[in-house]
């Protein structure tokens, strides 16, 4: 930096009124073939990055981001499931030794070893070596570390059914349908399928929902009598007069919500 | 004209020094896929660093929608992912950007691991970053509840107990994060939303530019 007698200021501020040069240091110099990181690799790196992106891109369209229905605390059934990436801390809870009277073990000392570790690694590993075979205790310690995560992670998703989960969790939009309670199918439905599939034909964990069907006239009638997937058969049990009611009811919601 | 606007501000506030701090800087060869191709993997950091900038901006955009608030939190993402023009390849991308951010970082981290890079001279460095890791676990978890579906509630119960077990401070440590000892509702939803968009983002912040700015100041480490 310059200083000391004869410098020369923009106004009255503390910028130099000297202009330094503008052009790039010279690396040719440097050992090895340095470059410039302006523009000279800039210009080869953002190509990495399109194709980094259009990779990225690429996920995004073929898998829309997924939502579930709406937070419903009273529902009993639901079974949590964290992040992926949280999946392996989550499994570690279910080992005997990190659960119960020992979970100070699974929540508190085991993360917090390995994650101090991971802090403190160069004060651990403080050798001058920086080639993997000449510092073997904190690679293998990485090694385990990492296998048993990928370990946890796999044992805590490998059982999870991910389709069965998306399907029985898919969001249902909210009706703006009136349901006409003086139609004479109404009383039917009311009694035969409004536990599962609900006072709106929005559906509910136990029945899926009736609104959006792409079923036809004919084959609810049958649906109502035999049933279908993890419907069981026999859920309507009236006349065939009352099935015709009742499916006529069904679809003129339908219709309505459309 | 464009070199006198230049020059009208550099006489100003001197920006040169400024700009050749950001952008002058060598690249060794040993780093240069262009000259090695095995060097990609110093590529992993700048692709996390992408990939944080594909974050917070796609971010500003799913805010201009969301609704922090039990009634409307779902309906205003539902809405988002079904009726906006591009809106579900916007959430695709804040959604699918936090795994792979963690991907990224993942291996970001074992390349420094791997190479001994975190040695003498550099345990600063590498302690600033573990640190952006555990903030964008955070990011992470508190970003999970927000779109306030099943999946978010639940899991969040569920990491708000496992916060209750921890001895002495455990009941506090919930009561601070979901804002009230037995509720998770309404509070926990404003808090876990201001974390995500406020107090973190503010500490990732301060934590990058110091991560770059260690980088700036020590260079890239040596070939192995």
């Amino acid at each position: 930096m310059h200083k000391g007698k004869g410098m020369k200021f923009v106004g009255d501020s503390r910028v130099s009124a000297e202009r330094k040069s503008q052009i790039p240091k010279d690396y040719s110099e440097y050992p090895g073939r340095t470059e410039a990181f302006w523009p000279n690799f800039l210009l080869k790196e953002w190509l990495a990055g399109s194709v980094f992106l259009v990779g990225f891109l690429s996920l995004t369209l073929a898998h829309p981001s997924p939502l579930e229905g709406v937070a419903d605390p009273t529902n009993a059934a639901y079974i949590p499931l964290p992040d992926w990436y949280f999946l392996f801390l989550y499994e570690l809870l279910k080992y005997e030794f990190a659960s119960g009277p020992y979970v100070i073990f699974g929540i508190l000392v085991i993360p917090g070893l390995a994650f101090g570790a991971l802090l403190l690694a160069p004060f651990l590993d403080n050798g001058p070596g920086r080639r993997p075979h000449q510092r073997p205790i904190a690679v293998i310690m990485m090694i385990l570390a990492l296998a048993s995560t990928i370990w946890l992670t796999y044992t805590s998703a490998e059982h999870v059914d991910w389709e069965t989960r998306a399907e029985q969790n898919k969001p249902i939009p909210e009706s703006d349908v009136e349901i006409d309670t003086s139609h004479e199918g109404y009383a039917i439905y009311e009694e035969n399928c409004m536990t599962c599939h609900g006072g709106e034909l929005e559906g509910s964990p136990a029945g899926a929902p009736l609104i959006g069907t792409e079923h036809s006239a004919e084959e609810i009638a049958t649906i109502a009598r035999d049933g279908i997937g993890s419907m069981p058969a026999d859920q309507f049990t009236g006349s065939d007069e009352e099935l015709e009611q009742l499916v006529d009811f069904i679809t003129s919601v339908i219709e309505q919500a459309e | 004209m464009l070199q006198k606007i230049y020059d009208w501000i550099d006489e100003r506030i001197d920006i040169t020094p400024i700009w050749r701090d950001i952008a002058d800087h060598e690249v060794p060869e040993h780093v240069n896929p262009a000259h090695h191709f095995s060097a990609f993997v110093y590529c992993f950091g700048g692709l996390t660093f992408f990939v944080v900038v594909i974050q917070i901006l796609s971010g500003m955009f799913l805010t201009m929608y969301y609704v922090p608030d039990i009634e409307n939190a779902w309906k205003s993402v539902y809405y988002l992912q079904t009726e906006v023009a591009h809106g579900q390849i916007v959430r695709g991308m804040h959604h699918w950007g936090a795994s792979v951010v963690i991907v990224m970082l993942l291996l970001h981290t074992l390349r420094v691991f791997f190479q001994g890079a975190y040695k003498k001279p550099r345990e600063l460095n590498w302690m600033v970053g573990v640190l952006i890791f555990f903030v964008m676990l955070g990011l992470g978890f508190t970003g999970y509840l927000l779109p306030w579906d099943n999946k978010a509630y639940f899991a969040t119960q569920v990491g708000l107990e496992i916060a209750e077990q921890v001895p002495f401070i455990g009941e506090y440590l919930k009561t601070l994060l979901a804002g009230d000892a037995e509720i998770v509702g309404a509070q926990t939803l404003t808090r876990f939303f201001a974390i995500h968009v406020f107090f973190l983002p503010a500490a990732l912040f301060g934590l990058m530019a110091a991560h770059f700015i260690l980088i700036r100041r020590q260079g890239i480490s040596g070939p192995l």
